[in-house]
């Protein structure tokens, strides 16, 4: 094991997010900010409790999940993208290090850093609004596994984009629609029937779900489900990564 | 000398069915300085490419002190530094940041009295803590060395360290190679260059169409290399040569009006001050003198030219 070389990326990785630090953290906590104002001032006002929680303190999960997996998948995607993009991955792939490794080294670093950003939004909605939290340490496991499972999906796509349209792409067209439609800012309980049973192909609905659960003790689908879903995505992940480090798809010619 | 680079069979061919290697055997001693020679596209950043990891071998071995590039990678890479072709590097990092990521990337702990001295070494010493960025192509290009100095690698690879150098660069360059060539490390580089070859090179090999045609002492090629073309341009024009010139190794130039000699540099004597002496005395008039060596590209062509 090269744990050197897993220090040295989790190290540089960590430098340019430090260095970018008004742009890393000052815009989600804008753009939160601007939720709480809209969804839970302006809107949320006129909307009565959800599962017997004020509006306001209902969308905190929901918003700190949607940061956080955009986070992470943008920031390991880009991670490994950038050094495709300007070259410098030559020197991964000539180093004394393994992809598994390398993968530990970004992923972890990505993932430190939507650890990072969901904390803060989780401060700033004190600001806002009353938030108790009833589970603690399920929180934590939640908010942990969902920051590593979706900067090891990012990580993927970073390894798969030629391009930064590429890049963008998954993001942009699967991501964030999944998210916003995975209840963020819903129950499901609140929509029709058949919507509902849609929603349950929708594996966000089940992070969010259980994450929500960990602040106000109600669910939308069990919690062990939850945690099932979530295990599931991080081992799919990983089985993916692996399969990538065994035939050096997109890496190695 | 032991070999600490041995290439046994070495086949590479990409999946477009390109085959890049074929069949590559070469030997490096130890502390020697090998100029890997040939023209673009012969396999020369493969070859390299191959050796250091970032492309897979198609069949045949690789050793590095012994380590198979492959089956004991950690070992054999750590031996290797690479310093690639194209200028590659992390714009909005500081130098000496990117220089501790390469040590740490290739499992040695951080030493900062090392890398300082590295960086001093190739006068990077007061770049320390700039950005890439604002940094000049010859130094970063300098960094670049410096990142693959940085784990102390017995074996360094240079991929035209002085393509698209200016002369001045090129010679501090060669300074920097003569250096490391006195701390022991065993240098393979890459050129278009015979000059570079010829100045810090101990042997030369030569690639194209992905084989090595041939691997020489420096000095053999040299001798090889010596031959030298003189054109002389003149105001009339002649269509045999004056009696007093025959003795000379002279053609007649296609147009009548130039005159062609070929002499040889590594002989003590080239002939041409009797050679000017006696054209003036038969009576021609010089319009235009040039001189051309043939070009090591033109040489290697020569090599392994198709008999048509």
């Amino acid at each position: 094991m090269n744990l050197q070389a897993i220090k040295a990326i989790y190290r540089f990785e960590m430098a340019r997010f430090f260095r970018t630090l008004m742009q890393s953290l000052l815009s989600p906590v804008i753009s939160t900010s601007l939720y709480f104002v809209v969804f839970g001032a302006a809107i949320g006002s006129r909307i009565d409790e959800v599962e017997g929680v004020t509006y306001g303190a209902f969308i905190v999960p929901g918003l700190i999940m949607l940061t956080v997996m955009t986070q992470a998948t943008t920031n390991a995607s880009f991670g490994i993208y950038f050094p495709k993009f300007i070259g410098t991955i030559y020197e991964l792939l000539s180093a004394p290090a393994n992809f598994f490794e390398i993968t530990i080294g970004y992923v972890g670093a990505a993932a430190t850093k939507a650890f990072i950003i969901g904390l803060i939004i989780l401060g700033t909605a004190y600001f806002f609004v009353d938030l108790p939290i009833a589970h603690p340490l399920a929180m934590f496991v939640f908010l942990i596994l969902t920051c590593l499972s979706f900067s090891l999906l990012g990580f993927i796509i970073g390894i798969w984009a030629g391009n930064f349209e590429q890049l963008q792409i998954i993001p942009l067209l699967v991501i964030t629609p999944l998210v916003f439609l995975g209840g963020s800012f819903y129950s499901i309980t609140m929509l029709p029937p058949v919507w509902q049973t849609i929603s349950l192909f929708n594996p966000v609905v089940y992070l969010i779900s259980g994450f929500r659960w960990a602040f106000f003790d109600t669910a939308d689908v069990p919690v062990g489900i939850s945690l099932l879903a979530i295990t599931l995505f991080t081992a799919l992940c990983v089985g993916f990564i692996a399969w990538i480090f065994r035939t050096g798809w997109r890496i190695r010619q | 000398m032991p070999a600490i680079l041995s290439i046994h069979d070495l086949v590479k061919t990409y999946d477009d069915g390109f085959e890049a290697l074929k069949s590559v055997n070469l030997e490096i001693e130890q502390g020697e300085i090998l100029a890997l020679l040939g023209p673009n596209g012969a396999g020369k950043t493969t070859l390299i490419s191959t050796i250091c990891g970032i492309t897979r071998p198609t069949s045949g071995t690789v050793t590095v002190g012994g380590h198979d590039i492959i089956a004991d990678y950690r070992k054999a890479r750590a031996m290797i530094g690479l310093v690639p072709q194209e200028i590659s590097l992390e714009p909005f990092e500081k130098v000496i940041n990117t220089v501790r990521f390469s040590r740490g990337l290739f499992g040695k702990p951080n030493d900062d009295a090392y890398l300082d001295d590295l960086l001093g070494q190739l006068s990077l010493a007061d770049k320390k803590d700039q950005k890439i960025v604002t940094l000049s192509g010859g130094m970063k290009r300098r960094v670049l060395i410096a990142k693959a100095l940085s784990h102390e690698p017995s074996v360094l690879f240079l991929d035209e360290p002085t393509a698209g150098v200016d002369v001045e660069l090129r010679k501090d360059m060669w300074q920097i190679v003569e250096r490391l060539r006195e701390a022991g490390t065993t240098i393979i580089l890459t050129t278009h260059y015979i000059e570079e070859a010829e100045a810090i090179a101990d042997r030369v090999a030569v690639i194209n169409k992905g084989e090595i045609i041939l691997v020489e002492g420096k000095d053999d090629l040299i001798a090889r290399m010596g031959q030298k073309e003189l054109r002389i341009e003149l105001h009339e024009s002649v269509s045999e040569l004056p009696p007093s010139l025959t003795d000379y190794d002279l053609q007649i130039g296609r147009d009548g009006q130039s005159l062609i000699y070929h002499y040889d540099t590594a002989e003590g004597r080239t002939g041409i001050t009797r050679l000017l002496a006696d054209l003036s005395e038969a009576g021609l008039h010089l319009r235009d003198i040039e001189t051309k060596q043939s070009s090591l590209e033109e040489i290697f062509v020569g090599l392994v030219r198709e008999p048509s």
